[in-house]
């Protein structure tokens, strides 16, 4: 049998006239740390079953029809982080990313992101979103005067506590615990561990395994309890007393009295280790963000605390003494906050900003509270009947501190972090620890950027 | 100049080598002096070092020698000697002396517990590495894992192995891992003496150890030089131990690769894990000359 080049020609015709209208389809690819059933399942839901569904309707019937593929990443936000770096180094990557706002400064510095209206043009300033998200939320995703994402939300950070177990170990009023001091913290602490010897009451962040999360839920809320902040008027603090308060803490938390799992701040996966902790009630008091309440401990998680609304409380992280904390408040808590940026080496930037713009449009927005109640950008979302949101917004909102939007940020972090495992390792004392993060971080910024609080107030 | 019989005329020959080499100066000549320079600069990937890496001189160096850092915890001299004893204990003594250990103990025996421990030793040679990372992460577990399970079978207490004897951890697993290779280089080795100078040393009444000492070890001299220098440049640039210990705890198992890998791949500072990999590099072609010039001497006594 033999078959006519004409019929071929014909066939291939027929391919092609198919295949244009395909490929001409723009497709626009998304990430973010969330996995079905997993870490952040909520943003899956709700882009899965609301922001995609409906953002090709809405672009189908505008007659620029687009597909949304959504990839899921699993691993930790340090390694998201380091492969966001690596793909935009390349001019590579998604077109949509969800990103940390305190990612941005060391992103945009470095040239790896660029500033919304650079990568899509005047639609950006036109959006009618903004106006319902304050400048101070909008800086989250913000450096140096330009705007490179949009913001989700903020968060609050707090300590979760097991009122169960604080009952059964005979601390006072443990239905509505609320320590004043980290002197009360620890008293609480070694009463629970009296009771259990086997368990390790108190959880705070600490070690490079954890990442940001030691930097923020850890050492932030302890140093800001002490007055200081690692970065005051524009520079970088590298030797102070209340850095050395801060690391003694964290020894007699982890090393003195071992009323904390020092294992759990040195292994690879600590942080789900102190999670699966608390949800067992081995651990009765952690350092945590709403996140915790929102998402890791929701019902059906893989951290759910059995019967959460009556044994899980949360109380204010007091100062180190009642009125030492930053600007002389007697509790403090720090923010930080989440959001999406467009990728600058995207090959569609408009209907990429146009889906920016969509996710962070009101009724997508309201959509996500019913996934998961937030606190979100937008001051014409409310977070549904949520006490807990509604209480802790309330109370810890006019209370929080932000960390500096400063390129160096990132890497004096890494150094925080390695601090802390210095101490809690029991590898370096509390004075050695702190003269080699001195050395560190004035290698990165330089001495001009640095200063020593215990030599200013010596002179 | 005595003239030189090649089958083939000159230019033909390095035209025929040329496609070889355009590979060889693309991928490892070109990034080669590409690291050299970046060392000498702060370049980064993110950050303002990425925009405008400026030339340092030798900053990146300096700091990594800078005697009042140089043996703290994550450090460069801590890192070395850390890699040291690895090398020492895992490469050197687990794997060369239990290879040849097991080569000679089976050599000249056929039976079904030689297959067995060859396979098996060859199985853990084969899998891929980060299926052996899981498998090992299991195995030393402090609550769940085999390991401790048996300890505490034999009425010993738990041990935590990757806490605190992670240094020790390592070097069994990359012994259990590479063994191996040395045991089959060996036997091979083994396989190459002559049956008759044994035979003969037999007759003469010499015992075991006599046989090793006398005929075996200095018939696979050179075997023993070049499964040496293999394995420890192998050794000294793994980066398996990553998958189990992630070079914690607190650094206590963070080996030269591994430092490399967090400087330049985690904090993203291109300029001093480029510092780190030539150095590396140098020391790595220091083992090559002290052990090419031992294969050299002995085969000149010989």
């Amino acid at each position: 049998m033999s078959v006519h080049p004409r019929k071929i020609l014909l066939a291939l015709g027929a391919l092609v006239a198919f295949a244009v209208p395909a490929l001409a389809q723009t497709t626009l690819t998304i990430t973010c740390r969330c996995v079905a059933g997993g870490v952040n399942d909520a943003e899956v839901q709700w882009l899965q079953n609301y922001v995609i569904p409906n953002f090709e309707k809405a672009m189908a019937d505008k007659g620029t029809p687009v597909k949304v593929a959504l990839t899921q990443f699993g691993g930790t936000d340090e390694a998201l982080k380091q492969q966001y770096a690596l793909d935009l180094s390349v001019h590579k990557g998604y077109d949509v990313m969800a990103f940390d706002g305190f990612w941005i400064p060391e992103f945009a510095s470095g040239g790896l992101l660029k500033p919304l209206e650079t990568v899509a043009g005047s639609a950006v300033a036109g959006w009618d979103g903004w106006s319902h998200i304050s400048t101070g939320i909008q800086d989250i995703m913000a450096y140096d005067g330009h705007r490179y994402g949009i913001a989700n939300g903020t968060d609050v950070r707090m300590i979760f506590y097991r009122k169960d177990i604080l009952q059964k170990a005979g601390v006072p009023n443990a239905d509505a615990w609320q320590p004043t001091s980290w002197q009360d913290i620890l008293d609480t602490a070694q009463m629970v561990k009296k009771a259990m010897p086997d368990s390790y009451p108190l959880q705070i962040d600490a070690g490079t395994n954890m990442g940001e999360a030691t930097t923020l839920q850890g050492y932030y809320m302890l140093i800001l309890g002490t007055g200081e902040q690692p970065f005051m008027n524009g520079k970088w603090v590298v030797k102070s007393q209340g850095i050395l308060d801060t690391l003694n803490f964290y020894k007699k938390i982890y090393v003195d009295t071992k009323v904390g799992d020092q294992r759990v701040q040195l292994v690879k996966d600590g942080r789900n280790q102190s999670f699966a902790n608390f949800r067992d009630g081995v651990t009765s008091m952690l350092v945590e963000s709403d996140w915790f309440y929102r998402s890791v401990t929701k019902p059906g998680s893989e951290f759910a605390v059995a019967n959460r609304d009556q044994v899980m409380g949360w109380a204010k992280m007091p100062a180190e003494k009642p009125g030492m904390g930053v600007r002389g408040q007697s509790f403090v808590t720090a923010s930080g906050g989440t959001g999406w940026v467009l990728n600058p080496n995207t090959a569609h930037p408009a209907e990429a900003w146009d889906l920016l713009a969509f996710m962070n449009g009101k009724a997508a927005r309201d959509d996500f509270e019913t996934y998961q109640p937030t606190i979100s950008a937008r001051d014409d979302v409310p977070v549904p009947n949520n006490p807990f949101l509604t209480n802790t917004a309330k109370t810890l909102l006019p209370l929080t501190v932000s960390r500096p939007n400063n390129d160096a940020y990132a890497k004096v972090s890494e150094q925080i972090q390695l601090m802390t495992e210095n101490v809690v390792s029991g590898q370096m004392s509390p004075q050695q620890a702190m003269d080699a993060y001195a050395a560190a971080v004035t290698q990165i910024v330089g001495a001009d950027n640095t200063v020593d609080l215990l030599k200013t107030a010596s002179n | 100049m005595p003239e030189r019989r090649t089958i083939l005329p000159l230019r033909t020959g390095l035209l025929f080598l040329a496609p070889a080499a355009a590979f060889v100066v693309a991928f490892i000549v070109l990034p080669f002096f590409w690291v050299a320079v970046v060392s000498f600069t702060n370049r980064s990937l993110t950050g303002l070092g990425a925009l405008h890496p400026h030339f340092v001189g030798l900053t990146n160096y300096l700091r990594l020698f800078n005697p009042s850092t140089f043996l703290q915890p994550g450090q460069f001299g801590s890192s070395l000697l850390i890699t040291a004893q690895f090398v020492l204990f895992s490469a050197l003594i687990g794997q060369a002396a239990l290879g040849l250990l097991l080569a000679w103990l089976f050599y000249r025996r056929e039976s079904w517990v030689k297959e067995t421990v060859q396979t098996l030793a060859i199985v853990a040679w084969i899998i891929p590495d980060v299926v052996v990372a899981f498998a090992w992460s299991a195995f030393l577990d402090y609550g769940q894992g085999t390991l401790n399970h048996i300890v505490t079978a034999f009425g010993f207490h738990r041990v935590d192995w990757l806490l605190g004897v992670p240094v020790l951890s390592i070097i069994l697993f990359n012994t259990w891992r590479g063994t191996a290779f040395s045991m089959l280089l060996f036997s091979s080795a083994l396989g190459s003496i002559p049956p008759s100078h044994l035979e003969t040393a037999e007759v003469t009444g010499a015992n075991a150890w006599q046989k090793l000492r006398d005929i075996i070890l200095p018939l696979i001299r050179t075997h023993i030089v070049t499964d040496l220098i293999l394995i420890t440049l192998w050794t000294f640039n793994t980066f398996t131990p990553f998958l189990i210990t992630g070079g914690g705890p607190a650094f206590r198992t963070e080996v030269v690769s591994i430092l490399t890998y967090r400087i330049a791949f985690k904090y993203f500072n291109f300029g001093s894990g480029s510092a780190i990999g030539m150095i590396m590099m140098l020391i790595n072609l220091a083992f090559a000359l002290i052990y090419l010039s031992l294969l050299r001497r002995r085969e000149g006594t010989r």
